[in-house]
């Protein structure tokens, strides 16, 4: 794995960011990243969605800020990124310190059969993040740095952008429940406790 | 000199019902109809007002703060209803609570033509996607129709919107301005 340049797998740069997650709350985009965070390990505090593309980013935002003492982690891909970029500018101007996003880029569509996304084209998704006012972006190439992006997520001053550089392979999927209620519920559930359940 | 244009209070009734209903996030594309209740929300340090870049970040942003335990409201215009057709999945699907106050063009009065499709297309629009419509016509219904609406979106849980007719904001007239 010492080969320069060799694109990480997004499995594995996945488990890495939900090491010791504790109480962390994580949202993904859909497609390969809701199977990635599934494989990591199913949990109660992540909504894998299933659909609503370019939903992702300001999803995590509401819930960063609805929730200000917990972390929120949005994990999501290149294509789901691109469809909203308006709301790099929305959250940079918000500035919500407790939100951090990782876009998986494998600069494809790969639900619909690996087309090139506009980052195949050399688009610069940290650029643009940081050019929006982000306190922190980068591009993320190694595992070392997923590990720091995984220490900024979890204690790092956000909001925090990284375009984590991943190989464009197809894995197995791994399902998590795909009901909207099922998720929605446990997830409040679980950040709100039994109140949750009565309104 | 223009005459002074009284001041509507509808806006300052929705205000408290929305406060009444424990509205903490506010996502919006401005629209002068809304402008009066954008003031109130952003005097108000109780509640987040975010400024969108297209209101279909607004659906998202508020099924996220639903997962985190607060209530919030969509500010937009009719023309944005369009924006948000498949973000509309995401509430719909999970059973989420999304209250949307949209003021109407291409409606009563409408003077642009280029405000007509997607003003005549709202309520079929909203109703297709499964998002239960009222509607108000009259200033002295707009806060009782924000509040049934509030109350079935937040005690029901699914989406609903109240369009605010363009008989109660007033027609913008271009061709009257363009002569001034």
């Amino acid at each position: 794995m010492n080969v320069p340049n060799a694109l990480l797998h997004r499995r594995e740069v996945v488990t890495e960011l939900l090491r010791d997650r504790g109480d962390l709350l994580v949202i993904a985009g859909l497609g390969a990243p809701n199977w990635d965070i599934s494989a990591a390990g199913d949990h109660p505090n992540n909504f894998p969605l299933w659909g609503a593309m370019g939903a992702a980013a300001m999803m995590g935002f509401g819930l960063a800020a609805a929730q200000p003492k917990r972390r929120v982690l949005v994990i999501t891909g290149d294509g789901e990124m691109l469809m909203s970029l308006g709301a790099l500018a929305t959250i940079a101007v918000e500035k919500p310190s407790n939100l951090t996003i990782a876009v998986l880029d494998n600069e494809r569509f790969g639900e619909t059969g690996m087309q090139k996304t506009h980052t195949a084209a050399g688009v610069d998704l940290a650029g643009m993040a940081a050019a929006a006012g982000f306190r922190t972006s980068r591009i993320v190439r190694t595992m070392a740095e997923v590990s720091e992006l995984r220490d900024l997520a979890h204690h790092g001053d956000g909001p925090v952008f990284a375009q984590v550089k991943v190989n464009p392979e197809a894995l197995t999927f791994v399902l998590p429940p795909a009901d909207g209620v099922i998720l929605t519920t446990r997830f409040r559930q679980a950040v709100l406790g039994d109140n949750a359940l009565y309104n | 000199m223009a005459e002074t244009p009284q001041l509507p209070t509808w806006p300052d009734e929705v205000y408290r019902v929305l406060k009444d209903a424990d509205v903490r996030q506010v996502g919006m594309v401005p629209d002068a109809g809304h402008s009066r209740l954008i003031r109130a929300f952003e005097a108000d340090p109780q509640t987040r007002v975010v400024t969108l870049t297209t209101e279909e970040e607004g659906i998202a942003m508020l099924a996220g703060a639903w997962l985190g335990g607060e209530r919030g409201v969509l500010l937009l215009q009719s023309s944005g209803v369009g924006n948000c057709i498949n973000m509309l999945s995401l509430p719909v699907i999970c059973r989420m609570p999304l209250l949307m106050l949209v003021t109407m063009r291409g409606d009563w009065g409408e003077f642009n033509p280029w405000q007509i499709p997607m003003g005549q297309g709202t309520k079929a629009a909203l109703e297709a996607m499964g998002v239960i419509v009222t509607r108000a016509d009259e200033p002295h219904l707009v806060a009782s129709t924000v509040s049934g609406a509030a109350h079935l979106a937040f005690n029901t849980w699914r989406p609903a919107a109240v369009l605010i007719g363009q008989r109660v904001l007033g027609a913008k007239n271009f061709k009257e301005l363009a002569r001034k």
